[in-house]
């Protein structure tokens, strides 16, 4: 096997790993839009990065925390309704992306790799950052699960058991940004949010309690990651749509299965 | 009946002190001052509308008055049992595990179980939280409130969704609990008789306290028939009989006394209650007047 291929699915099942839980979470508390912009912030993210000649990862780290923050502030206001502010955030941040990415000169820029995800783009540093992130977002994810389901569960119920809400929720969203970053040069922005819901709805009719639905969405992400960048390489289709393909092919196939059953 | 936590000193939870509130020019609370104690129910009553969950989200913090003060004992323990809450069908959640999330320990089952069997819904553990049936909903909350080992419990409608017979339990179960670990108990409520039988003290509120006191002066103030009218007398039969069993939640019939009831009252009589166009005369009083 190829040493690319290898590295490109270490990577994907490190993300894969985080993308479980973090996505169980971003069903239950109907944040599946909120995943969606963040991630189209990203390439925003990419573009202030070769601007401004920094790092990439921090970037898109920095952009996506920056439009969370915005996207917290700006649904105070009672004015616009939820759905149609995440609308006007998502696409704009990725226009605004795209348009900045096509002042970059001197650099060719593969804009379908950051889009679409790209096989070849991990190098053995990446997967070392993404191994790193992956258990940091673990660990914290560990320490913050009780709470959080708690307040998955009821907001102001958690609040006056003292759960710190806002804390716990930032730190979510934090985790959420670390892994739209490290996902991108493999899966791509406009689909990470995939990887987050289809795994998670697949393991929820075989879960019969909320850890049980993280580890299932971890499996059913992991053998998705395999069995797309497989194909991938393959027969030459783009690593992020063949990921996704292969996840939504199982969701099908755990509908069809349950209904059996 | 004697109440032997009420010839204790009584301490002090919490008090709101002329707590006043309006949004967007409407009065939501004017001058609002109450005071909860160890030990004793207070039950504010009101029409829909007349402020009482604002009240209760204020006192937990959830809200902030524009004037007037709020007191808690420091590190006071709070049971809240909300309103109403739908949890989502995409979260797999047993019983036993939604009330042991208010415990500080990462999963504590055992505890919930004891909570669970506490308030007769032990049968219920296992299952799915939102199968439940609003009358189990509502004591599978109460044990997720009681596991904190409250000082003051909190209810907001706490009948809601639950059929009258199962009413009257709850608010009998309510004030059992209350004896047995002396914690003092504010309950918010829109229907009048069957819970202010237990209670010490009770509040009619409509945007101000319109009056207050033991439950039979309030009934006959001036202000509180004036907004709820002269209901037993016209459309609300409350009777006394006698039964000589009971129902656990899960259908069995328990000859003798009820095991979820009040085991220091003195008779068996329960109260049953039939409905004749309340809510429509209710509606009509609040509409008008």
């Amino acid at each position: 096997m190829d040493d690319f291929l290898v590295r490109a699915i270490l990577a994907g099942v490190a993300i894969a790993l985080i993308a479980g839980p973090l996505g169980a979470f971003l069903l239950w508390r109907r944040m599946a839009y909120f995943g969606d912009t963040l991630s189209h912030s990203a390439i925003l993210g990419v573009a202030l990065g070769m601007l401004m000649s920094i790092n990439v990862n921090i970037g898109i780290l920095v952009s996506t925390l920056l439009v969370a923050a915005l996207l917290i502030l700006s649904q105070r206001q009672k004015r616009l309704g939820s759905d149609a502010l995440l609308g006007i955030i998502s696409h704009s941040a990725l226009s605004l992306g795209l348009v900045l990415i096509s002042f970059v000169h001197g650099m060719r820029v593969d804009l379908n790799a950051w889009l679409f995800g790209d096989i070849l783009a991990v190098t053995w540093t990446d997967l070392g950052l993404i191994a790193v992130s992956v258990g940091v977002v673990l660990a914290v994810l560990t320490v913050i699960w009780k709470p959080l389901l708690s307040l998955t569960v009821h907001e102001e119920l958690a609040l006056v058991e003292g759960v710190n809400i806002s804390l716990i929720s930032a730190i979510y969203t934090l985790l959420i940004a670390v892994l739209v970053a490290i996902a991108m040069k493999i899966i791509g922005a406009l689909l990470i949010t995939s990887l987050l819901i289809i795994p998670a709805a697949t393991a929820r009719q075989f879960s019969k309690t909320p850890e049980q639905m993280a580890v299932l969405a971890i499996v059913v992400g992991c053998i998705s990651v395999i069995l797309g960048l497989s194909a991938s390489f393959l027969w030459d289709t783009p690593a992020g749509p063949s990921i996704v393909v292969a996840a939504s092919s199982l969701f099908l196939l755990s509908q069809v299965f349950s209904k059996r059953i | 009946m004697s109440d032997p936590i009420q010839n204790k000193n009584v301490e002090l939870l919490a008090s709101l002190d002329h707590i006043n509130l309006s949004l967007q020019g409407k009065t939501i609370l004017h001058d609002v001052s109450l005071q909860l104690q160890a030990g004793k129910i207070l039950t504010v009553i009101g029409p829909n509308g007349a402020g009482k969950s604002t009240l209760i989200r204020i006192l937990l913090g959830l809200e902030t008055a524009q004037s007037g003060g709020v007191y808690r004992k420091p590190k006071l323990r709070i049971g809240y049992v909300p309103q109403k809450m739908a949890i989502d069908s995409l979260l797999p959640l047993t019983v036993e595990r939604f009330v042991s999330l208010s415990s500080r320990s990462f999963s504590n089952t055992a505890k919930a179980k004891d909570a669970l069997e506490e308030t007769g819904v032990k049968h219920l553990a296992k299952q799915a939280i939102q199968q439940l049936s609003g009358g189990e909903f509502q004591r599978v909350l109460l044990a997720r409130a009681l596991l904190r080992k409250p000082e003051l419990l909190i209810l907001d409608e706490p009948a809601q969704g639950v059929d009258v017979t199962g009413q009257a339990e709850l608010y009998e179960q309510i004030a059992a609990l209350k004896n047995t670990y002396g914690f003092g108990v504010l309950m918010v409520s829109h229907d009048l008789h069957l819970v202010m039988q237990k209670t010490d003290q009770v509040l009619c509120l409509n945007q101000h306290i319109c009056c207050s006191g033991q439950p039979d002066d309030v009934s006959k103030h001036p202000e509180y028939q004036r907004l709820f009218g002269n209901l037993p007398a016209e459309g609300l039969a409350v009777y006394t009989h006698h039964h000589n069993h009971c129902h656990e939640l899960n259908g069995d019939v328990v000859v003798g006394e009820c095991k979820h009831a009040d085991h220091n009252h003195s008779h068996h009589e329960h109260t049953d209650i039939a409905i004749e166009k309340v809510t429509t005369k209710e509606q009509e009083k609040h509409t008008h007047g």
